[in-house]
């Protein structure tokens, strides 16, 4: 950079090559920019890969049961991913989303199945408590200006508490009214059994993804992530964004509880425990910046399937499931690396 | 508003009453004084360039007349009415648009979604309503007609990214944005400070632009070449009062200079 700026600056004739410095591009480089314009590129790539490769290993791994195996293994973490991608888009992580999720889906499983309430209530219930463990969240970030990691990490641990209070330590498995579960129940499209839950996912990841891409409010999501001063100085409200996104993300967990015990056809006290990491997994795999700005719904969709596909694509071809837990850490870390390769466009 | 044809156009315009008008303005840090009384007149098409020394008050006088500072006294007039900023969005309400040093642009985002943040347009009907659905085209094609009309050629794309323009046009989306919008005075702080000959004759370029659209500019500089290229009038601040107010055609450069430094005085 400050190479090119001396060439700009000598007198005479120098500007072309200067130009020519700044612009030269290699095939690497043209590939960085795109990957750099459309952030779920790379996360297609690799699931199209891992899907054609863990094919050709064991013929098995594509008949129509494993994949309908794969998609209900991603409802849960895929949902919850959802919130977690608003709050990392803006600059922000959420370490709580899985005790968040599981507290609410005590209160739903619970409320419906112990204290016989309308499902419809419980549900409502549930919701209820979804939206005040985001704006706990999103108070403490906003007003009390504590970095989102340590807010999280704190009420990871009040949520888990809660929850483990509430629910005395024990699962709830059985009698859990029919609408409760209902996301787990199954429809066969071609031979592959698909729940609702699945479909319920993808239409909520649709919603966002237009909210997100085609909604001020979605613009300001990015803005604040990407530069918060400089959004701030374009008039949008920083901590309103920020608190209404800490909501909406609360609201979305109140659905993952209901996708879980769907799931399930259950609750259980550790239900969320792995989902608090494993959805800044997928998000992370997904191509959205762990800084902020930088990313799409989308690819944390693509990111969820990913991870369903390797574990299942290694069980299936007879590995240990340690390798599994090796791989996804590898994708994690390689993912990672990918971004900082790509935000050097930047400069 | 129609077109001014040139620098000297605006020399016969002090007859018109100010756009802005700053009077006595006093703001003090403890005891440490930043403006003394100073006071300010912008008129209408015009580029008022303010310079001085690094403590002289030129960050606090525009601070005050953008409203990220509240002057301990003195009083702002704005079409001459009284006007009292609390904070920035005041005075952007009011239709004075600031580009900030350093650069407040959203970089990931493209173009004509910089222009429009903050006041992003909907569909009509209830696409725009009720599901609140922003009219991406509709602001895409008038970001085109904004940057055509100040006469910013460089930006061809308004799709692209903001991240990957050179800083000259990273800089002409924040100044497009800072005029685009029906604003009656554009403040640039230290625009051509980042950037290399080639891009800052581009700003420059935007400014006389701005001018012949009849949008008043301040123009905060330190570099003296640019000031006296563009300005009309040169507000010299030092130690924390005006020193003078000169026009290029009368004082040569070393002259503000000595101004500005206290080697030399004028008397009014």
């Amino acid at each position: 950079m400050s190479e090119a700026k001396t060439a700009v600056n000598q007198p005479g004739g120098d500007r072309d090559l200067a130009t020519e410095f700044l612009d030269r591009s290699t095939p690497l480089t043209r590939i960085r920019g795109l990957l750099h314009r459309y952030p779920a590129l790379s996360p297609a790539l690799v699931l199209l890969v891992s899907v054609v490769v863990f094919g050709v290993i064991n013929p098995r791994f594509v008949n129509p049961a494993n994949l309908s195996l794969i998609s209900q293994q991603v409802a849960v973490v895929g949902t919850i991913g959802i919130a977690q991608t608003l709050i990392i888009l803006t600059g922000g992580i959420d370490l709580s989303v899985g005790a968040a999720a599981t507290l609410a889906g005590f209160v739903i499983a619970q409320t419906a199945t112990n204290n016989h309430l309308p499902s419809g209530l419980s549900l409502l219930l549930g919701l209820l408590v979804g939206l005040a463990t985001g704006l706990l969240n999103g108070v403490l970030v906003t007003r009390m200006k504590l970095p989102p990691f340590i807010v999280t990490l704190g009420t990871l641990s009040i949520y888990t508490a809660l929850l483990l209070l509430y629910s005395n330590s024990a699962s709830i498995e059985t009698g859990v009214p029919a609408p409760i579960v209902g996301l787990g129940n199954t429809f066969s499209v071609a031979g592959v059994q698909i729940t609702f839950g699945v479909v319920a996912m993808v239409v909520v990841y649709a919603i966002v993804a237009v909210i997100l891409g085609r909604t001020a409010w979605g613009r300001h999501v990015y803005a604040v992530g990407d530069d918060p001063e400089a959004a701030r100085l374009a008039g949008i409200r920083v901590t309103r964004v920020l608190l209404s996104v800490y909501i909406v993300a609360g609201a979305l967990l109140a659905f993952g509880a209901w996708q879980m015990i769907g799931r399930a056809d259950g609750i259980g006290p550790n239900d969320g425990s792995s989902v608090n990491l494993e959805s800044i997994t997928a998000v992370v795999i997904g191509g959205t910046s762990l800084f902020g700005g930088r990313g799409t719904v989308w690819g944390t969709l693509l990111g969820a399937l990913i991870v369903g596909v390797f574990e299942e694509g290694l069980a299936v071809a007879g590995l240990d499931v340690l390798y599994q837990v090796l791989a996804v850490g590898i994708l994690v870390i390689v993912a990672v690396a990918l971004d900082q390769w790509i935000r050097k466009v930047r400069k | 508003m129609n077109a001014m044809p040139d620098a000297t156009a605006s020399q016969s315009d002090e007859s018109l009453a100010p756009i802005l008008e700053a009077r006595s303005l006093v703001k003090t840090y403890g005891r440490v004084v930043g403006l003394d009384g100073v006071s300010l007149k912008l008129y209408p098409g015009e580029v008022l360039a303010i310079i001085g020394d690094n403590g002289a008050g030129k960050s606090t006088l525009i601070k005050c007349l953008t409203g990220a500072e509240i002057p301990d006294e003195g009083e702002l007039l704005l079409d001459g009415k009284p006007v009292h900023f609390r904070r920035p969005q005041d005075a952007r309400a009011a239709g004075i648009e600031t580009v900030y040093q350093n650069l407040a642009v959203s970089p990931a985002l493209d173009v004509a979604a910089n222009l429009y943040l903050g006041r992003e347009r909907r569909l009509k009907g209830i696409r725009g309503s009720v599901f609140r659905l922003m009219d991406i085209k509709g602001m895409r094609d008038q970001a085109r007609a904004e940057l055509k009309a100040l006469g910013i050629s460089t930006l061809q794309d308004v799709t692209v990214p903001v991240e990957n323009l050179s800083g000259g046009q990273r800089q002409a989306v924040a100044v497009a944005r800072a005029a685009a919008f029906g604003s009656k005075v554009v403040v640039l702080d230290e625009p051509t400070a980042a950037l290399g000959v080639r891009e800052s004759n581009q700003v420059l370029e935007l400014i006389k632009n701005l001018r012949s659209k009849g949008i008043p500019v301040i123009l905060i500089s330190h570099n003296m070449p640019h000031v006296f290229e563009v300005a009309d009038r040169i507000h010299i601040q030092r130690l924390g009062k005006c020193a003078a107010t000169v026009t290029p055609a009368e004082y040569s450069m070393s002259e503000a200079v000595a101004i500005m430094t206290g080697a030399q005085t004028v008397v009014h």
